[in-house]
């Protein structure tokens, strides 16, 4: 088969959902073979769209689609897969139960190859791309990165010669992501077609040949990798310039605002989420959380506002014991504790109901009678709108429907409003803009300088560096460190993320700054 | 692999989810969704014969014709709006009670204890004492899954679903053993209540319609503005959000549960005091499923099960009336009212998703390497 200079295509594809949102608007693509091409742009603004209409997920609207020069209608996965489209999602597609092996056999097809002849196939890829993989492992005794592979190889075995790949480094730590780009340049040196998707500037500028940019669901700019800097892609993405430099204010620290001490907490599937966890949080401070997704980071947020219960270990709310409180009761401390968790509209708000009923929800309780008051809360929601620019139809449209940025906008407001002492934020700027994410930052280093003890979950290594005072490092729900954010680099907190280096200052923290 | 490319064309139709339509929007789809169904439905009567037009005229005037017949309908109304009152409470909260049916006879045995056995009290007192007796057995019997449910997790679809079959069969063994009318040796029955134990009238309807205004005006106020109201959306809305907030998830999900049932369980003791005049077999006949139609088809919205349960009243009623006077089978008019009822699910599909048809390829060449420019 001769192959054509361009893996891919597109030729002004639209995409229209419903009559108003248009989430691609006339994307022009091209994706050559043997390069890597990164796919950049903010949330929102049609990346994910365009990659489900090549994944045969969605169909565009107009304009087409070329594989290897002809043009080509995918109407489903199946299509796409038969044309070497894979893609490989954020979410991993892949049986829990069955071994590597397996899940790579399902959905290949005609007869089902003999395990040696597969095992042979398998171990030859391997070879070929540098991926490290035991076929007979269950999927459920991998690690995040493991599974990774596993899906890469699924792709690679159905012979697929075109890549897409959705935010892979989101789960990885910054040593297994650098495994992972070596295997995609191996990739790229066989002839593939490799599209990227990423929002981390540094990881686009190492990897990829060429930067397509979308904006608003249009395709503003594709450049050469070396022709540009992370800055100017910024601007790009955005529109207009951008500060990138995150704000860390010097506030005076108040000693032991929360005390934690020797935490073990259960998980839901029977193993230790939480290991004897100790540490202190300051007034004044943002005290970041790093760790791999998964090491006991939504366990740490939910036992400290009451949500879980716990086995052994205190928690000291300026010498107050919570063992065995109710959130009800935690709430009603007098001394609050405010919580953004992670999952904004299924956990911190209700979907369906309007800001106004959102704001009632810590405090519905509180006033006398049988009925429930909403003039303060609608004057709150009225307030909140103003002071944060939240971008709504009214007080009572459904918050679901509103723009992630504003969604979390609503519910900082409404945790930020209740005066706390300690303020727990769970993947504060997760799928949020450019603009979004450095307001939520400016709420937080707000609420440090008021004093209030801030935790800060965070997945971007260089944001938490940026913004936090110090950082405590998460591995298997153990603390492998909480180190100082001003004098740490990115390499030493991927090596405590996997438990490789652990940080012997944790025992001297109460004296270190 | 790759050698197959494949260059077939889109499918003629197919399925796609549409951006959330404002209720407004919604509405008028419904409407029109109507129209079509009056209008499939005209084709269907035409192909027996028969002048649609005359045949609807007839089910409105037929619910409407007298005095008598509207007093059909509204008497055929009142179990109907009741129970949907009662489901919807659960249904906001996500707990799927489909077991309305036999909270509705629970709450008609439990009333019918007390009219039956006790009819020689005052009648305000013993009607008042019925009443509250089918709202602790409905309850009681929509408590029953929930409290299963808290405490192990089961299934309250299959739960509530089973126990309607058991209370069905409840009044089977009542009336067959140690209720049976010893009057009536011949035929098993249960006796018919006594003057005392009968709802009294008012304009010639069994007083159940007022009490249907009032539980119509309590649960708008309950689910609108109390706090209890709040909470049910919150846990409708999301477990997780109703414990984050501090609420007692638990207990909430058993008050509201029991409420739904013993306003499902009033619909029998409406039944049973002010239809039946006794404990028959066919005391809830299904009310308790077609309510959970009605609930849905108002988005659990109070005024919206007022006319949905209203215009169901009048489609029963009126069905019944062309049987009698054009002769037309009960299949026919369930045939009809099923398509009605067939087109108006179908719409609340349309508020969610639409159908793409292939359309004819443009033709014209796009633009090359840089899009930038407005479209």
């Amino acid at each position: 088969m001769g192959k054509n200079e361009y893996a891919i295509e597109c030729r002004g594809i639209t995409k229209r959902f419903g009559s108003k949102v248009l989430a691609n608007d006339e994307v022009d693509l091209q994706l050559k073979y043997g390069e890597i091409l990164a796919l950049l742009g903010e949330n929102g603004s049609g990346k994910t769209t365009l990659m489900n209409m090549l994944s045969g997920i969605y169909r565009p609207d107009a304009g087409e689609i070329l594989v290897n020069g002809t043009e080509v209608f995918i109407n489903s996965p199946v299509d796409s897969m038969r044309l070497g489209i894979g893609m490989i999602h954020q979410h991993f597609k892949l049986v829990d139960v069955f071994s590597a092996m397996d899940n790579i056999a399902i959905g290949t097809k005609g007869k089902r190859e003999a395990p040696a002849k597969m095992r042979e196939k398998i171990n030859f890829i391997s070879e070929r791309f540098g991926l490290q993989i035991d076929p007979d492992k269950k999927i459920y005794d991998m690690s995040v990165s493991e599974k990774q592979t596993v899906e890469i190889m699924k792709v690679l075995y159905r012979g697929s010669d075109i890549l897409i790949l959705d935010e892979p480094t989101a789960v990885l730590t910054p040593q297994e992501t650098e495994r992972l780009f070596a295997i995609l340049r191996k990739m790229r040196a066989e002839g593939k077609a490799i599209i990227i998707i990423t929002h981390k500037l540094n990881e686009v500028m190492s990897i990829s040949d060429r930067v397509a940019v979308l904006r608003k669901g249009k395709s503003v700019a594709t450049v050469e990798t070396a022709m540009t800097d992370e800055l100017k892609l910024t601007e790009l993405m955005v529109g207009h310039s951008v500060d990138l430099s995150i704000r860390r204010p010097e506030t005076e620290k108040k000693e032991g605002v929360l005390r934690v001490e020797g935490l073990s907490v259960m998980g839901s599937d029977g193993t230790r989420a939480l290991d004897d966890v100790s540490f202190t949080l300051r007034g004044g401070e943002i005290l970041g959380v790093a760790g791999v997704a998964g090491s006991g980071q939504k366990e740490l947020c939910e036992t400290i506002t009451g949500l879980l219960p716990y086995e052994s270990g205190s928690i000291k709310l300026e010498e107050m014991e919570l063992k065995g409180k109710s959130p009800f009761e935690i709430l009603n401390l007098g001394v609050s504790i405010s919580f953004v968790p992670e999952d904004r509209l299924g956990m911190g708000l209700v979907g369906s109901m309007g800001i106004t009923d959102n704001m009632l929800l810590r405090t519905y309780y509180k006033t006398p009678g049988y009925f429930i008051d909403r003039k303060p809360a609608k004057a709150m929601a009225d307030k909140l709108i103003d002071k944060l620019q939240i971008l709504t139809p009214g007080t009572e449209t459904p918050v679901r429907l509103l723009s992630g940025g504003n969604v979390q906008k609503v519910l900082l407001g409404r945790e930020i409003e209740a005066a706390p002492k300690v303020l727990i934020t769970a993947y504060a700027v997760r799928g949020l803009d450019i603009n979004s994410s450095y307001a939520i930052y400016d709420l937080l280093n707000e609420q440090k300088e008021k004093g209030v003890a801030v935790l800060n979950v965070g997945e971007d290594l260089d944001v938490l560096l940026g913004l936090c005072d110090r950082i405590m490092v998460l591995c298997h729900g153990k603390v492998t460190g909480i180190v100082d954010a001003k004098t740490t680099t990115k390499e030493q907190l991927g090596l405590m993320m996997t438990g490789a280096m652990r940080d012997h200052r944790t025992e001297t923290e109460a004296a270190h700054v | 692999m790759s050698e197959q490319i494949q260059t077939h064309k889109e499918p003629l139709i197919r399925v796609s989810k549409r951006k959330e339509l404002t209720p407004r929007q919604a509405t008028l789809l419904k409407l029109l969704s109507l129209v079509l169904a009056l209008i499939a439905g005209g084709i269907f009567l035409a192909v027996l014969g028969f002048n649609p037009l005359v045949i609807y005229a007839t089910i409105v005037t037929g619910a409407f014709r007298s005095t008598l017949a509207i007093q059909g309908t509204v008497k055929i109304m009142i179990p109907l709006f009741i129970s949907a009152l009662g489901v919807t409470l659960a249904y906001k909260m996500q707990f799927w009670n489909i077991g309305a049916e036999g909270q509705i006879i629970i709450g008609a045995i439990f009333a019918s204890y007390f009219g039956l056995f006790h009819s020689n009290w005052p009648r305000p007192l013993l009607l008042v004492v019925m009443l509250i007796a089918s709202m602790i057995g409905g309850g009681l019997w929509g408590l029953l899954p929930a409290i299963f449910k808290n405490k192990w997790n089961t299934n309250e679809t299959l739960f509530t679903l089973m126990l309607n079959y058991i209370a069905l069969h409840l009044i089977a063994f009542l009336r067959d053993g140690p209720w049976r009318d010893p009057a009536n040796p011949g035929f098993a029955k249960i006796a018919t209540f006594t003057e005392n134990a009968i709802l009294p009238k008012l304009f010639g309807i069994h007083i159940g319609w007022v009490i249907a205004l009032i539980l119509f005006v309590l649960v708008y106020i309950y689910l609108k503005y109390t706090k209890h109201g709040y909470e049910i959306s919150v846990i409708g809305g999301s477990k997780a959000t109703a414990n984050y907030a501090g609420m007692n998830v638990k207990k909430i999900v058993l008050r509201t549960i029991f409420l739904s049932g013993a306003i499902c369980g009033i619909a029998g003791f409406s039944n049973a005091a002010g239809s039946d005049l006794t404990l028959a077999m066919g005391v809830a006949g299904g009310v308790g499923f077609t309510a959970i139609i009605v609930a849905w088809l108002a988005d659990l919205n109070p005024v919206g099960i007022l006319i949905v349960s209203f215009l169901f009243a009048v489609l029963d009623k009126g069905s019944s009336v062309i049987q009698s006077s054009y002769g037309l089978s009960t299949d026919c008019s369930d045939v009809l009212e099923g398509i009605i009822l067939f087109f108006v699910i179908a719409g609340g599909f349309f508020v969610k998703y639409r159908f793409v048809l292939r359309k004819k390829k443009n033709v014209g060449t796009p633009t090359q390497v840089k899009g930038g420019e407005a479209a």
